[in-house]
């Protein structure tokens, strides 16, 4: 038993939805109680789609239980069936449906339905929404996917986009993207699965010559299949970024046997300019604490220290399944990456961490929010402001434009930064004042008094950041020059000075400390 | 599938007190009781919700509350995992080890919910016998109680239904009491607590409890001189426990607009012997304001048709007040479990032949709306953006769940949450057809 606050991600079955919603003419019954059904506002509010998911849920109630429910699972599929006519059928249960052991995949054989039947095991105790998105995917290439076409007998320059599903992050406008770039290479697109594409278009996936992976968390398994059955080798570059959409053309024109150096010297992307303009110098060295599901958290981890030149301070993940490559990415960043998908833990590494600016998921941003910092979405789990009516792509050389704009918009501008530290009782200018831009949200938080650390947590943890157990205090005078410091920087000249202070054996920090820590630590 | 879209036959008696209902079993798009969590660990104070249960239950909070709010939440989830089904780990110390981190957490905590969900009630995990194990740890700082927000046994609103059973069951008895005490039962806004505490201390009425109260420890005593009103239309099984007790029902329909109101003011003061002066001189003002209120919406309503789906048993109430109120004409009114003696005084006022349903076939229940084509739909949240994308006007249903829609000073908000839909398409006008 684990106490849980907010999670990450949903129930496997969630994640088959998101494939079934994503998806055309397939049909998901879902063997469930009432009240699953909540899963449809996640696809008709959050994402704001104009039509039900196609789910059919059994809806057992107690007084069914040991006598019919199976009987109600094969009327329910049956009906299904007959009412939307679709091309194939997933079938599977719920975490309760799980417990009662109907067998809905053999439930729905014995209808002999004329048309393919999949069923999903998907164990709601062990695994979560992206395995559960990423098994179904998998598994319903692997039933419809016709393997005996031949290899010579395809267009070298065709390929299929796997990975997007419904509920993703950006995945709508990064497809377009995506396709727009490989186009420009003279590539075709084959199939793009499962966001839009039929059961009938799996059955073709054979017919391209490689596969783009956009999302590995749910693209890769099927992916994977697909080198062994159908001889397609995949992409493994996520193109986030401009070095990473550069990598990323090279390796699909090297599949295609393609010359891709007229989109190579593509000048379109501004990012490059626009971060070495002198107005992004500010830029140089911000913290940046990163978090969300592996794809996005680690293209955003090389992103912010190559083409914006920060200072990676934190990088984590909830994708267990992806563990291994941000354990070695943060590696390479001198950092021991965080995993797990316990809110409260990544909260509290935020405080350890003191960043300036946090790229999180909807969830560190409340996080952001109660300490008063800068922070940016960057992935999964969304929110309905996630799906923005304009066209923001993640991926490729606009997606990078938009990122520019995503994570710098929040941060107070050079100039401001620095008036706000000269002038610092100004009315405008003053501690707690917001950037400008951002019109009048005001801070959280009272600003003379407030260390960012010491905002209460969303769950009242005390958050025990470890003192120097030598330091027995601050002397008045230089509480007050510490309060002289900017707001988002003052928590880490905090602990700095403490750790300085305790490193040298001091007793009382006084205006002296603080500033011999601060010449220590300026490196 | 077409079926047949008669009205079921109408019996004698006033309005639609003996009227059959569609009773339908298929797929019941509703929320579960868990949902109930999300309005009342915002209601009591210093209250925390545990529930027991799946990552399901923990992403249906979620998703639930995270549409709506995003404060700083009183509930959270104990998730079963493999090693409890396995049986590898024993419930009740895993369930101590997670109570125990959570009250160290939390320890401006008095009341725990331990709240039952399907997994739990389906693997028979025995929360009751949990909580009085807890209770006694933790007494006197900390009471444990349990009910269960199951899906398989509990649809949204019953869920506060069960909440409310389980404190009525465990407040005191005060056999000293020689006055009557009027209980109002049932989860309301703040504010519109505060205005019926002011009615009925303007009427004279001195003993006034209101169940659940804002804090843990301010909980009413329950005995043979409460007498009750219920202020919601779900809570049978809290009535249950009530009368259990010794406690009385004051017969009432719902305080919902103008008219409804009164009438649920009515009953309450008249059971209390408060004369008719004293009755309009408390009310006349609230009244008069409300009717104001109203017609300022009255003249967009009059006549559309309505359509609700299943959703939180507030159905039949609200659709007395929109019919007797702002004059809107009933399609089908549908709710999830038609609790016939408690609304017994809202179905008089319903026009007789209305088509009622009960429980839910969501597919059929969409052929009959999209056959009778209506003004206005009244749904869920997963039906919502679909219907409007068929054309359809939709309220969504539980924003009457969440908003303060009771009481005279409420009654223009209520209808405004009707009318807004239709404002609303109407001045996009062509926009999204185009």
């Amino acid at each position: 038993m684990q106490l849980t606050v907010w999670t990450y991600e949903g129930p496997p079955h969630v994640g088959a939805m998101r494939i079934a919603t994503a998806m055309k003419g397939l049909h998901y019954v879902l063997h469930a109680p009432q009240g699953d059904t909540y899963a449809d506002l996640l696809f008709t509010m959050i994402e704001r789609r104009d039509a039900r998911p196609p789910v059919t849920y059994t809806t057992f109630q107690a007084r069914d239980l040991g006598s019919d429910t199976a009987e109600i699972f094969k009327n329910a599929c049956a009906e299904a069936y007959e009412r939307f006519l679709p091309e194939a059928m997933i079938v599977g249960a719920s975490c309760t449906a799980e417990l009662i052991q109907d067998d809905p995949g053999g439930l729905a054989k014995a209808l002999a339905l004329p048309i393919p039947v999949i069923p999903l095991e998907l164990p709601s105790y062990q695994k979560k929404e992206n395995w559960g998105a990423s098994e179904t995917f998998y598994r319903l290439v692997r039933d419809l996917c016709r393997t005996d076409i031949d290899p010579a007998s395809r267009n070298p320059k065709s390929c299929n986009i796997l990975g997007p599903t419904a509920l993703g992050f950006r995945h709508r406008d990064d497809v377009i993207e995506i396709k727009k770039l490989l186009t420009s290479l003279g590539i075709t697109v084959n199939v793009v699965a499962p966001l839009d594409a039929r059961p009938s278009d799996l059955v073709r996936l054979g017919e391209a010559a490689f596969n783009v992976v956009l999302y590995p968390e749910t693209g890769e398994s099927a992916a994977r299949w697909l080198t062994k059955a159908c001889h397609q080798p995949m992409t493994t570059v996520i193109p986030i970024g401009v070095g990473a959409t550069r990598d990323f053309i090279a390796q699909v024109a090297e599949f295609a046997g393609v010359d891709a150096s007229a989109v190579l010297n593509d000048r379109s992307s501004r990012l490059p300019w626009y971060s070495a303009s002198v107005d992004s110098t500010y830029l140089t060295g911000k913290r940046v604490f990163i978090f969300g599901d592996a794809t996005h958290a680690l293209a955003a981890a090389r992103l912010a220290k190559q083409e914006l030149g920060f200072d990676v301070v934190g990088l984590g993940t909830f994708s267990r399944e992806f563990a291994r490559p941000v354990r070695e990415a943060a590696a390479a960043l001198g950092l021991e990456a965080l995993i797990t998908d316990d809110y409260l833990d990544v909260e509290a590494a935020i405080h350890e961490a003191q960043p300036e600016l946090i790229l999180g998921t909807q969830m560190e941003r409340h996080i952001a929010k109660r300490m008063g910092l800068p922070c940016a979405v960057i992935s999964a789990p969304v929110h309905v402001q996630d799906f923005p009516a304009r066209y923001s792509p993640q991926m490729g050389f606009e997606g990078a434009n938009v990122i520019f704009d995503t994570w710098v918009h929040p941060l107070m501008m050079g100039l401001e930064e620095h008036l706000l530290a000269m002038f610092r009782d100004d009315k405008e200018f003053h501690d707690g004042a917001a950037p400008s831009h951002l019109g009048h949200a005001p801070r959280a938080s009272d600003t003379h008094t407030e260390e960012p650390r010491s905002v209460e947590p969303a769950i009242a943890t005390p958050i025990v950041i470890e003192k120097a157990p030598v330091v027995t205090g601050w002397a008045a005078d230089a509480e007050k020059e510490l309060n002289k410091i900017p707001f988002f920087v003052r928590g880490k000249a905090r602990r700095n000075t403490e750790r300085f202070a305790a490193e040298h054996g001091v007793h009382v920090i006084t205006i002296e400390t603080l500033y011999d820590a601060k010449a220590h630590f300026s490196r | 599938m077409n079926l047949p879209f008669r009205a079921p036959n109408s019996g004698p008696g006033r309005g639609c007190t003996d009227q059959t209902t569609l009773k339908q079993r298929g797929q019941h798009e509703v929320f579960c009781g868990l949902t109930g969590i999300v309005w009342l660990h915002r209601k009591i104070e210093n209250a925390f919700f545990l529930i027991v249960g799946s990552r399901t239950c923990a992403h249906l909070m979620q998703s639930a509350a995270g549409v709506m709010i995003f404060a700083e939440p009183r509930f959270g989830t104990a998730i079963i995992d493999e090693r409890d089904l396995a049986g590898l780990a024993d419930i009740d110390d895993e369930l101590d080890g997670v109570v125990n981190k959570l009250l160290q957490r939390r320890p401006d905590i008095e009341l725990l919910f331990l709240v039952g969900s399907c997994p739990s009630e389906v693997i028979k995990i025995d929360l009751k016998r949990a909580a009085q194990r807890l209770s006694k740890i933790h007494t006197p700082k900390v009471r444990v109680l349990n009910y269960s927000g199951s899906g398989i046994e509990t649809t949204f609103t019953q869920g506060e239904d069960a909440c409310l059973a389980a404190l009525a069951a465990d407040a005191p008895v005060d056999h000293t009491a020689t006055t009557d005490t009027l209980l109002v039962v049932g989860a309301l806004a703040d504010v519109v607590e505060d205005q019926f505490r002011r009615m009925f201390a303007t009427m004279g009425l001195k003993n006034v409890a209101f169940l659940p109260a804002k804090r843990a420890a301010d909980m009413p005593t329950i005995g043979p001189r409460t007498r009750y009103i219920l202020a919601q239309p779900f809570l049978g099984d809290t009535a249950r426990v009530l009368e259990d007790r010794g406690a009385k029902r004051i017969i009432a329909p719902f305080p919902l607009g103008a008219e409804g109101t009164t009438a649920w003011l009515k009953a309450a003061a008249d059971a209390f012997g408060v004369d008719d002066a004293e009755f309009t001189a408390a009310t006349e003002a609230g009244h008069r304001r409300a009717l104001i209120a109203l017609a300022a919406h009255r003249d967009a309503m009059q006549g559309k048709r309505i359509f609700f789906f299943p959703d939180s048993q507030l159905e039949i109430p609200l659709a007395r007040f929109v019919h007797e109120e702002l004059g809107m004409r009933l399609v089908e009114v549908g709710t999830p479990y038609l609790h016939r003696a408690h609304l017994s005084e809202e179905l008089a006022r319903l026009p007789s032949g209305t088509f009622l349903s009960e429980g839910q076939d969501v597919d059929r229940q969409l052929d009959r709306c999209r056959a009778e084509d209506p003004d206005l739909v009244v749904c869920g949240l997963g039906l919502a953006n679909p219907l409007e994308a068929e054309g359809f006007t939709t309220k969504w249903s539980i924003e009457l769940v969440f908003t303060p829609i009771q009481g005279y000073d409420q009654a223009g908000d209520l209808a405004r949450l009707f009318s807004r839909p239709l404002d609303r398409r109407t001045r996009l006008g062509g926009l999204l057809c185009n």
